[in-house]
């Protein structure tokens, strides 16, 4: 009768009171495991429904240190059960069952299972049990022990394009999951959500978050480590360890909008010019500049190189995030379209119209358009690229703050709005990160859009997280990371996939990307690989976005955004929401507009939203 | 004193029943688990079976009824009640479950159905003798209960 309260400071006589959670719908079965486990000096609860366990579970991840299960259940498999504590969770999960069939040991096995027992199961085979929370116990040790250092490892060494580092990335995704997580509960970042606070969080604001691009960027991708942008950023209060996983999540977004970018390729190429102007775009004040996005290739604003082909600017256009809808379609946009970049001020123009005219969100406005530029296929994104320099160089990117802020609101309406203050965001040196959720940034702005894009990403990001499958709305975001980062360095020529980061550099500070980003990491993951590059975001540079548009040429064969990569992506970040959902300004747009993006997901839950802004 | 003719008896009945092949091992383990923080855990335990699984029996009659048989349905209830059996030892009850299982397996509907009452009387059986027996080690006390098996 006592053994059961010795569980309450179980750690310490470890294995004595590991907290157990029985399930098993067979109330003769669970009776009798809960006795021997009982017997074996752990605390035990016990439950017949899988659905009341998972319950139990949820509430709260710390109140168990393993769950025993039965495989036949009648409300649910225990395969799934198994599925949902090892994703959700990560607690050892030991399978129990009548029947012991290689197979099913061997789904048990793949499935995640620490152990398979056979029943009627006996007191021996129970005492045994603990080992399993204490090799996992020990994992952690030494995975907490070094998290940072994974952060950054694959950030900094992969130089954000690199294949290597899709690869490190993910694997570490789930790591990074967790990590995350633990990050941010441990080092409090905002992303998390309060209740598991242990530590003071990191707020990633804006200003923080233009700061940390800044700093990103003046180290460049490849050698920003936490400790010399901490030194850089110079606020006080920020860890260490609060650079190293914003950092990473920046990666990720990088990656992300670089894969954009990279797919976007063909479209780059066909925007190739088009994209430097669209770029320009974001930097250009008003539609002078689509001029010169047109024409120079180096966007100057590089933001839109950034700003992957249509296809990430297209997502975060899409009228879904956007709202832009009603974007004039094919026809604005088409900058990324245009093949011939001569005409991307045409597109340009056409974008310009495109943009609502929200003289702040204008910019955001242009955004949008990029990111409808997907959705236009590429006609139309182009088209609103070209409308962010309507307003003026604060509308288009420049705004760097201001556009966020427009643009994240003007997300959930006005796909262009939001995309702009993304775009924006990459404009400015990523001063502008405000918009987070700008996603837009896409590209568009020049250095300053980065900065938006990144804030856009972010926002994606935490949409992504969910894992809901944002996948779409991941997508957006990277690119907007990747577009933002483009805008600075310029070098979109080189297509690679580690250059996605150039534009990144302005990202820095503004993107809360913080779990924006990363999720959007995370979905783009799912959708693909590529994205997942961007969790450099700093790496990622908008290069890669870049490059697909200076590949341009060749590929450019369809959108110019090459939307199909980004609808892959699931659209950055406007997809999935078609309104955006509201991002409240800059900050919260991001946020919200993770947020929505998640919610259409089916289900970040604020997981993400939270984070940046 | 008036005890040690009942402990013998309960005894013996105990052993009878383990060399019969009514019990196996694992009502072993059921009487290790009982204790004074927990006096009558056998006895809850089988209780518990036999209320349990006379809803599987009774799905188990049902889906024999129709026609065609359901043998994948079949198997799942019998594996469930296999399950339950094999926890508190009883072993004709769980041969016949394993039998079942197998002629599940290869559509055997005749030998399903035939192995099906052989399995309910087992079941039937098993269950008067542990009534006696738990009813005589109550009447003996718990704590020698306890201390008798082993």
């Amino acid at each position: 009768m006592t053994v059961e309260q010795i569980g309450s400071e179980g750690k310490d006589q470890f294995p004595i009171g590991m907290r157990v959670l029985a399930v098993d719908d067979d109330p003769t079965c669970l009776l009798l495991l809960g006795t021997l486990l009982r017997r074996c000096q752990y605390h035990v609860t016990t439950t017949s429904q899988a659905k009341t366990a998972l319950k139990m579970l949820r509430e709260n991840k710390n109140k168990f240190d393993l769950v025993i299960s039965d495989v036949h259940m009648p409300d649910m498999d225990g395969f799934k059960l198994l599925e949902h504590v090892g994703l959700e969770m990560d607690l050892p999960v030991i399978m129990l069952s009548a029947n012991g069939d290689t197979k099913l040991v061997m789904k048990g096995i793949t499935h995640g299972a620490c152990d398979y027992l056979l029943k009627p199961v006996r007191i021996e085979e129970l005492q045994n049990i603990w080992q399993h929370v204490a090799r996992r116990k020990k994992k952690d040790r030494c995975n907490s022990g070094s998290k940072d250092k994974p952060h950054p490892d694959s950030g900094e060494a992969a130089g954000i394009g690199n294949v290597d580092n899709n690869g490190k990335l993910n694997k570490k995704r789930k790591d990074q999951n967790e990590d995350e997580d633990d990050e941010r509960d441990e080092n409090g970042h905002d992303n998390e959500d309060p209740s598991a606070q242990k530590k003071p969080r990191v707020v990633w604001s804006v200003e923080l978050h233009r700061k940390f691009v800044a700093a990103v960027n003046q180290l460049g991708i490849d050698k920003a480590v936490p400790k010399k942008i901490l030194e850089l950023m110079n606020v006080e209060k920020l860890t260490r360890e609060n650079v190293a996983s914003h950092l990473q999540k920046f990666r990720l977004y990088l990656k992300r909008i670089s894969c954009v970018a990279n797919q976007q390729a063909n479209m780059a190429a066909a925007l190739g010019t088009a994209d430097s102007a669209y770029l320009r775009m974001g930097s250009l004040n008003g539609l002078g500049n689509f001029h010169t996005l047109a024409g120079s290739d180096q966007l100057h604003n590089a933001a839109f190189r950034s700003f992957p082909p249509s296809g990430v600017l297209g997502r975060l256009n899409t009228p879904a995030g956007l709202g832009i809808r009603g974007l004039p379609s094919p026809g604005t946009i088409q900058l990324g379209h245009v093949q011939n970049s001569g005409h991307p001020t045409n597109d340009l123009s056409k974008l310009q119209s495109f943009v609502p005219g929200n003289h702040n969100t204008n910019i955001l406005q242009g955004m949008p358009m990029s990111l409808e530029l997907d959705r236009l296929q590429h006609n139309k994104s182009v088209g609103h690229i070209g409308e962010l320099p309507t307003t003026d160089s604060t509308t288009v990117f420049p705004g760097s703050g201001k556009l966020v802020d427009a643009r994240i609101t003007g997300f959930s309406n006005n796909p262009l709005l939001g995309v702009t203050s993304n775009s924006l965001m990459l404009e400015g040196s990523s001063q502008q990160a405000t918009s987070h959720t700008s996603v837009s940034a896409i590209g568009f702005q020049n250095g300053n859009a980065l900065s938006d894009f990144t804030s856009i990403a972010p926002a994606s990001y935490q949409l992504q997280d969910s894992k809901a499958g944002s996948q779409g709305q991941a997508s957006p975001i990277n690119c907007n990371a990747g577009q933002i980062i483009r805008s600075a360095p310029q070098e979109w020529n080189a297509p690679r996939k580690d250059a996605p980061y150039q534009s990144h550099a302005s990202i820095n500070s503004s993107i809360p990307i913080n779990s924006a980003m990363i999720q959007l990491g995370q979905c783009l993951d799912r959708n693909n690989s590529i994205f997942h590059r961007t969790t450099d975001l700093d790496s990622v540079g908008p290069l890669n976005f870049v490059d697909p548009l200076s590949i341009k040429h060749g590929e450019g064969d369809n959108s110019i955004m090459e939307p199909s990569v980004i609808e892959k992506e699931g659209y950055l970040m406007f997809q999935p929401r078609p309104h955006g959902s509201h991002v409240p300004d800059n900050i919260g747009s991001l946020e919200d507009l993770a947020s929505a993006m998640m919610k259409q997901e089916g289900g970040c839950n604020g997981y993400s939203l939270r984070t940046s802004i | 004193m008036e005890r040690n003719p009942m402990r013998r008896q309960l005894a013996s009945l105990r052993k009878s029943l383990f060399d019969q092949g009514y019990l196996d091992e694992q009502f072993m383990e059921l009487e290790q688990l009982q204790d004074d923080a927990n006096p009558n855990f056998v006895e809850e335990v089988v209780t518990l079976y036999y209320r349990d699984s006379a809803r599987l029996i009774l799905n188990l009659d049902h889906a024999l009824e129709r026609r065609p048989l359901d043998f994948s349905k079949l198997d799942g209830l019998m594996h469930q009640f296999k399950g339950s059996s094999s926890s508190i030892g009883a072993k004709k009850v769980k041969a016949e479950s394993t039998l079942f299982r197998e002629y599940c397996k290869y559509g055997n509907a005749e030998g399903c159905m035939r192995t099906f009452q052989q399995l309910k009387k087992e079941y039937a059986t098993l269950r008067k003798k542990l009534e006696t027996y738990f009813q005589l080690a109550r009447q003996i006390g718990p704590m020698e209960s306890a201390n008798r098996p082993k």
